[in-house]
């Protein structure tokens, strides 16, 4: 037992009984738990060491957990015992000091909660706490007690807040934290819909029944869980995530998703910084030893240290080394099939000192390993990636099914950009897509085009379903978004296959119908591609394969809406050139500046 | 004319807009500064040269107008002596105390190209068409050839001494050379490089030169080249690709460490001695800026102080201040670009509704248009009958016209070159217009710096030599000389501005030592001086009921002395313990016609080139935190609200490019515009013009 700061002062007591913990709340005495179950404030206790302390509990009966609670300047003391499978809740108040137990009811098979997790709203205590087969219980306790020594001892009154789905594994182990009254973060519990062998943490929203957030964390996690002061803390691998969160008033729209940045984490803006606590370095690495590391270590390794190197290395120096090491990771990479540190590819182009020039090769392996979550970074920090490579990757995207995209984990910000670009689309139809009573005018003056259908189809109102899956269109929008010159672009553009122009070009037409409907503006996304971006890139994939396209059955109707489209276009800017000069002849009416040589005018000074 | 159409609002005015004085600035050809007087000399195209003060917010102190046929090609001062050069082949110095030509002498070299004095004083040196670079001693008095240097083979275009006096290097067809002064002989010649391409058949013209006290000739070239060399190997050591036209004009700070070169492109281009090692002495010529105020060539630049000043064919004069060498931002840190003269070129007879425009060689004389019907403030009257001009005198001789004026019954007209006065009497009788010039005048009256009819058109005032203003009588019989009115004591500058009362008994006149003079007509003697001020006077006026004088300095300061008190006036000491408003002292035009209005005596109306202003003496003077500029606001407010938010500066922004503001008895205003877009387009086509994508 320490007390004060100091080192010096030390002394040693001896009580009576065995200590099981020493409980402390913020500002408040700490209180000492025996394994016997009394309670004793720290003070009183060491005022009297050899004083008797009672035996709470019976003799085979184990604390499992404790905590303490403090609200109102009251102290509360929790904890759960075990007793040849029967469980049971211990709430210890003071002043009056009372001790109430209460059994909790058995679930049949899964006889024990594994996990507790105590909040303070009001003047109750929510008690939380997960059992192995996913189902989440929340029993409320009054702060104060009413019933002074009732000795029945009663079941914990409880309800089913969330049952958690389960994978096909066994679990063994879980743990849940509640952030605020609506949602519960949740680790060791597979996410719903990824694979099983993910490790996951989830916030669910306990109102809703709905996964709120996720965030895959790289290795095992331990099934340990704590939530301090608006952060979580999460250990995994040979990591400790420490993840700022920021739970906002629930409600359904948000926990639909359908309400945008209604999201109660959003990981994307926070850092995350890794604390190695599991390997004990005592001195950062030099490049030199780091790039030996690399071409031995195991992955799981090169990636700890090279996060630990990146932390510890002055910026001067990280900016030259940073080329290094990767050039290092890569070749080992290449050359090693089961080697592939993503984590710390991810930190070191975080670091912002890479540039495709640097490392060229690593574009090209993350294309090879399908690793399009790093592609899409180096997308962005990257701004010397070459026209040829700029291609191949969007080959390689064009290829890719849209169903193994949508499993890749991409920057969130794109992914939302791409939903909501996708909903505004569903929501315009929901309204009609006619405001204020505004009816495109049937455009088509030139009624010889189609004679036959009597359905005028308006090309600004066209069928504009998004062509790909929406991490593919995140994907291309970073490819829309590079630097490029036509010329070297263009030959390398002819590589492309006609199904994938044709894709792609579909894709640009929707961009482009989207942008001119004005929804992207009410999306806020820190990267979108221009409209400028996105015609450029649908002059030059026509430039590239127009006779290509001009013959291709399948893509006829596609030239002729984007024709059609641009037609309108030219028209209405004609018509807007039209308004502006006769703007400009009122402006000038008005200035009337021109008199000649000689007029007469009408002053007032006043 | 007059229509009586008297407003009754006191703040509306009738304003007769004249966009028909086609004047036409003249040209900038050469610039140069006198760093102890801190003025700088400009010749213009059509040989007139003037001087501005640069400490004094640039004012025009004195103008000498040129002649025809007499193209200035260099100037340069001697101490505080100031001499041009031109293609007639003459040097000439000027008398500027009188502001006119003091002699001119030939070079016997033909045209001469260029013209430069050594620091000391001593002498004067003349690049000729001959190949010649001629000497000249400076005397006393006047100049006196001495010797010739080595002739060359073809023209002396540049010319520029070293500071010590014993070497000077000369620009010439692509080549320069360096003459040791003692002996005369050529110590280096130096080849410029003619251009590349089709430019290679092109003779590389050496239009300017430098040389610097450490050795080193700058020169700017055809070529667009700003070449330097050293005179001790004759190599070059650098050389600046600065346009792909030409350099024309070269200029070198007081401490040498900075330089300007201007191009044809309208384009400044300043160099800075600057060491490229921070902390070391290893300093080289790099170039730092670029200013492109000009949309002409540029034939002249000059770095003062504090700024640099350019000038050429868009005939503007601009002072592009160095930020780095101003300390506090004021007035003088602003880019200033003066386009129109300091002095009135507009005269009108009040009574008649006649204005007179004066030309550099000819005299127009213009009758106002009539107006038919009110309008509301806003609007434009119809006009009923259209301006109509009147006459159209051209100058006997080749003197340019130096001053001129128009009686107010428009019956008198009178001008003066540097040579000669003239007096005219306009017979009007219904459309037909004759003038008779009136001979026999006065022996007095051969020259005048500025000329004046009194208020019943029954006297000339003309100033002449010595600060004096001779009294002339005029009437249908003839012109008789009645006296001389001279300063009790003071300097002997030229007057610059005379202002007579309206009663007739006073006059005062103004000259370029900022003295101002007040005479008393019934005794003939001078009545008294007004205080001297720091500041040049741009305009003055006497008060037709108080008889006080009204006085407009170029740093904007205003003054009204009451003549029969001999003193400044409580307004005028108010304003001068409460100060003027920061916006109206930062304007950069001089104010030019001091006015008042009969009908309101508390009423003085002032202009400048862009703004007209009436000042009310009874209003309360605006603060700094008072908005200055305040007549859309006080549009806006009721008649009750205004009298609260008003103050002493109502200024009307509606005019611009303004050359004279006159009221009129019947309160109309006359507002001479010109625009200087109009000034642009009838300017010639620029040299070289950047055209896109080349």
């Amino acid at each position: 037992m320490w007390l004060g700061f100091g080192f010096n002062l030390i002394k040693i007591f001896y009580v009576s009984a065995d200590v099981l913990r020493v409980l402390s709340a913020t500002d408040s005495e700490p209180v000492v738990l025996f394994c016997c179950g009394a309670v004793r404030f720290l003070d009183s206790l060491l005022a009297s060491p050899q004083q008797p302390i009672e035996d709470v509990l019976t003799e085979d009966e184990i604390i499992r957990w404790s905590t303490i609670i403090k609200a109102e300047h009251q102290l509360v003391i929790l904890f759960s015992t075990e007793q040849r499978g029967e469980h049971c809740l211990y709430v210890q108040r003071f002043n009056p000091n009372t001790l109430m137990k209460h059994r909790f009811e058995t679930e049949p098979g899964f006889s024990a909660p594994i996990n507790f997790s105590a909040t303070c709203r009001g003047s109750n205590i929510h008690l939380l706490y997960l059992y192995l087969n996913g189902s989440v219980y929340e029993s409320v306790l009054p702060f104060r007690s009413s019933s002074t020594g009732a000795e029945v001892v009663q079941a914990l009154s409880r309800s089913l807040c969330l049952s958690l789905p389960l994978g096909e594994e066994k679990l063994m182990s879980g743990a849940a934290v509640v952030l605020d009254e609506a949602h519960v973060a949740v680790v060791g519990f597979p996410h719903p819909s990824a694979g099983a062998c993910k490790d996951y943490l989830c916030i669910w929203n306990t109102h809703f029944q709905t996964l709120q957030a996720c965030k895959e964390m790289a290795g095992r996690i331990y099934s340990q869980l704590w939530c301090y002061s608006g952060k979580l803390y999460v250990p995994h691998g040979k990591m400790l995530s420490v993840i700022p969160f920021d739970c906002q008033k629930s409600s359904l729209a948000a926990a639909m998703g359908k309400q945008k940045c209604a999201l109660v984490l959003s990981f994307v803006t926070y850092d995350v910084f890794f604390l190695l606590f599991l390997q004990n370095i005592k001195s950062a690495l030099t490049v030199d030893q780091l790039i030996q590391h690399i071409k031995t270590s195991a992955v799981e390794d090169v990636q700890a240290e090279v996060g630990e190197f990146i932390r510890r290395t002055p910026q001067a120096d990280l900016q030259l080394a940073a080329g290094r090491v990767a050039l290092e990771l890569v070749s080992r990479s290449q050359t090693d099939a089961n080697f592939y540190p993503q984590c710390a590819f991810l930190l070191l182009l975080e670091t912002r000192y890479l540039c495709y020039s640097v490392c060229p090769e690593l574009l090209s392996l993350a294309m090879v390993k399908k690793d399009f979550h790093l592609c899409q970074i180096a997308f962005q920090i990257f701004s010397d990636i070459p026209e040829a490579v700029t291609c191949a990757c969007l080959k390689t995207i064009l290829s890719t099914p849209d169903l193994e995209m949508e499993t890749v984990n991409l920057d969130t910000d794109s992914v939302i950009f791409m939903k909501e670009l996708t909903r505004a689309q569903s929501r315009s139809d929901e309204e009609g897509g006619q405001l204020n009573g505004f009816c495109p005018p049937a455009l088509e003056s030139d009624v010889s085009d189609t004679p036959s259908n009597k359905l005028q189809r308006d090309p600004l109102a066209l069928d504009t379903s998004c062509p790909v899956g929406l991490h593919k269109g995140a994907l291309l929008n970073e490819v829309l978004q590079t630097a490029y010159s036509d010329r070297s672009l263009l030959p390398h553009l002819k590589d492309l296959t006609v199904p994938q122009v044709i894709v792609f070009l579909q894709y640009l037409r929707f961009l482009y119908f989207k942008y001119s409907h004005d929804a992207h503006k009410q999306i806020r996304a820190l990267r979108t591609p221009s409209i400028s971006q996105i015609i450029d890139w649908v002059c030059l994939l026509l430039d590239a394969h127009f006779t290509v396209l001009a013959v291709a059955p399948e893509a006829k109707r596609l030239v002729f809406d984007l024709h059609k489209f641009v037609r309108s276009q030219v028209k209405l800017y004609a018509e807007l050139g039209k308004i502006e000069g006769s703007l400009q002849v009122l402006k000038n009416s008005k200035q009337s500046e021109d008199f000649g040589m000689y007029a007469i005018h009408v002053i007032e000074l006043f | 004319m007059m229509s009586t159409d008297l407003r009754s609002a006191m703040g509306e005015f009738k304003v007769h807009r004249v966009r028909f004085f086609d004047y036409m600035p003249s040209g900038i050809r050469a610039l140069a500064f006198n760093q102890d007087t801190e003025r700088m000399a400009v010749a213009r195209m059509d040989g007139s040269v003037e001087v501005f003060h640069c400490s004094d917010r640039f004012f025009q102190e004195k103008i000498i107008p040129g002649r025809e046929q007499f193209g200035i090609e260099g100037l340069s001062w001697v101490g505080e002596r100031l001499f041009s050069a031109g293609l007639n082949g003459g040097i000439t110095e000027y008398d500027l105390t009188n502001q006119k030509v003091k002699y001119t002498i030939d070079a016997y070299g033909g045209p001469i190209w260029t013209i430069a004095g050594n620091q000391q004083g001593t002498h004067l040196a003349v690049g000729c068409e001959d190949g010649t670079v001629k000497l000249f001693e400076v005397n006393e008095d006047n100049i006196q050839f001495e010797r010739n240097l080595d002739r060359q083979k073809s023209r002396i275009v540049s010319l520029s001494w070293h500071p010590s006096g014993s070497k000077i290097a000369a620009g010439m067809m692509d080549m320069i050379q360096v003459f040791n002064v003692e002996t005369g002989h050529s110590m280096h010649r130096m080849l410029a490089d003619r251009g590349v391409g089709t430019s290679r058949s092109k003779e590389c013209v050496v239009w300017s030169v430098v040389y610097l006290s450490d050795g080193t000739i700058i020169t700017g070239d055809s070529v667009g080249m700003v070449k330097l060399w050293d005179d001790q190997t004759g190599t070059l050591i650098k050389s600046h690709n600065v346009t792909k036209c030409d350099v024309l004009a070269l200029s070198v700070s007081q401490n040498e460490d900075s330089l300007v070169a201007g191009t044809s492109e309208g384009i400044v281009v300043q160099f800075q001695f600057v060491s490229m090692v921070l902390g070391k002495d290893d300093k080289e010529w790099v170039r730092t800026r670029t200013f492109r105020n000009h949309t002409h060539d540029i034939r002249a630049v000059a770095e003062i102080t504090t700024a640099v000043v350019s000038g050429g064919m868009d005939a503007q004069l601009v002072v592009r201040p160095l930020l780095d060498k101003i300390e506090e931002r004021s007035a003088a840190s602003a880019l200033r670009k003066i386009h129109f003269p300091h002095r009135r070129l507009v005269a009108c007879a009040r009574k008649s509704g006649l204005m007179l425009f004066q030309y550099p060689g000819h005299l127009e004389l213009w009758r106002l248009g009539e107006s038919e019907g009110k309008g509301i403030p806003g609007s434009s009257l119809f006009v009923k009958r259209n301006p109509e001009k009147l006459l159209h005198l051209k100058v006997k001789g080749e003197d340019h016209i130096r001053c001129s004026a128009v009686s107010p019954c428009g019956e008198w007209i009178v001008y003066s070159t540097a040579s000669t006065l003239r007096l005219y009497r306009l017979h009007c009788d219904n459309n037909n217009i004759s003038i008779t010039k009136i001979s026999k005048l006065p022996k007095v009256l051969s020259s005048a710096n500025q000329l004046c009819f009194s208020s019943d058109s029954s006297h000339l005032f003309s100033a002449s030599a010595q600060s004096s203003v001779h009294l002339v009588s005029i009437s249908q019989s003839g012109c008789k000389f009645v006296g001389t009115l001279k300063p009790k004591s003071g300097s002997h500058q030229a007057i610059h501005l005379l202002a007579a009362s309206e009663d007739g008994k006073w006059v005062a006149s103004a000259n370029s030592d900022h003295e101002v003079h007040i005479y008393n007509l019934q005794t003939r003697k001078a009545h008294c001086t007004v205080p001297i001020y720091s500041s040049a006077v741009t305009a003055m006026g006497i008060h037709p009921a108080t008889n006080c004088l009204f006085m407009m300095h170029a740093d904007q300061q205003m003054f009204e002395y009451s003549i029969e008190q001999k003193q400044y006036t409580d307004w005028s000491r108010t304003v001068q313990r409460k100060g003027l408003h920061r916006l109206w002292v930062e304007r950069d035009t001089p104010c030019l016609n001091v006015m008042f209005n009969p009908q309101n005596p508390s009423h003085v109306i002032l202009h400048d080139m862009y703004m007209l202003c009436i000042i009310d003496q009874s209003l309360p003077l605006p603060d700094d935190k008072t908005q200055f500029y305040n007549q859309l606001t006080l549009k806006s407010l009721t008649e009750e609200q205004r009298k609260s938010h008003s103050h002493a500066f109502k200024v009307c922004k509606t005019f611009k490019d303004i050359l004279c503001v006159e009221l009129m008895p019947d309160q109309s205003l006359v507002v001479v515009e010109r625009p200087l877009e109009d000034i642009a387009t009838q300017l010639p086509a620029p040299i070289k013009q950047k055209k896109f994508a080349t």
